[in-house]
């Protein structure tokens, strides 16, 4: 992983601006520490799940589409910030941006059996806060820690 | 049969094929790519395929996943087939609930129930 700041302005808390290769390993690498920054702050499974499934369908996306045109080593940066109330993160591509209004609902009677198309969807699913910005080149997206159950 | 480099542990109940993943994560797109690839040729292979795909060791798929799912079931229909999906963990049947594609798929809490139901 390249370009990692030393993080953490909360105690138990996390966070680091990093420039993202379209490599598995460093890829995994961060989710694993994201992964672990959750299970330390004591996020539930389920909060583990969606996390990891809104990250990987963002990276991809900004590697896949968002870099379609760009060099194939051109990196994104990642940025994230965790503490025990939330994980917000910002991942911004070098492409040419696109408009989110124009991704069709996968879930219409005539995209429903489509092999793509349904990662933006996941995203907004599962994260209580999905922003594009800079023309579709950066994505905000945010995920609260679930209310304990009484 | 699966290879020794494959993705897949693939076994045969009657004539239902069962195909399982190794990988937990089936997120990485050359994996699902190479695993999209694997299967098509296990159902190239049949006539009338009756496939059972088990997740019984997945923790997390992504949406290239659902996508070489649907071409999976695409080829089965075609080849005037069946499949079947078991063993899906909750978190990941609620991806499928949240794209609808529990409405396009045979889903079955287990491997067992999943074989029954072939006609």
């Amino acid at each position: 992983m390249a370009q990692t700041s030393p993080g953490s302005s909360a105690p138990s808390g996390d966070s680091a601006s990093i420039e993202l290769h379209n490599d598995r390993d460093a890829i995994e690498q961060l989710q694993q520490r994201i992964a672990d920054d959750l299970t330390r702050l004591n996020y539930p499974k389920a909060s583990l799940f969606a996390v990891r499934l809104a990250i990987h369908e963002a990276i991809t996306n900004a590697f896949v589409h968002g870099h379609k045109s760009v060099p194939a080593t051109t990196p994104v940066k990642f940025q994230f910030e965790v503490n025990e109330r939330q994980l917000s993160i910002c991942i911004e591509d070098r492409g040419p941006g696109f408009d989110p209004a124009s991704v069709p609902d996968p879930t219409l009677d005539d995209r429903v059996e489509a092999t793509s198309g349904r990662g933006l969807m996941l995203i907004r699913a599962y994260m209580a806060k999905v922003q594009y910005s800079k023309g579709g080149r950066c994505l905000e997206m945010q995920y609260l820690r679930p209310a304990a159950k009484a | 049969m699966a290879g020794s480099d494959s993705r897949l542990r693939v076994k045969r109940q009657g004539n239902v094929t069962i195909v399982e993943f190794v990988d937990r994560n089936i997120l990485d797109e050359a994996n699902i790519q190479a695993i999209g690839e694997e299967i098509a040729t296990i159902v190239e292979e049949m006539q009338s395929p009756r496939l059972l795909i088990s997740f019984a060791n997945v923790d997390h798929l992504s949406s290239a996943a659902l996508g070489a799912l649907i071409t999976i079931n695409h080829k089965v229909r075609g080849r005037q087939g069946q499949l079947r999906l078991a063993d899906i963990d909750p978190q990941i049947y609620e991806v499928f609930t949240i794209t609808r594609l529990n409405m396009l798929f045979q889903i079955h809490p287990t491997t067992d129930d999943a074989i029954k139901s072939f006609t």
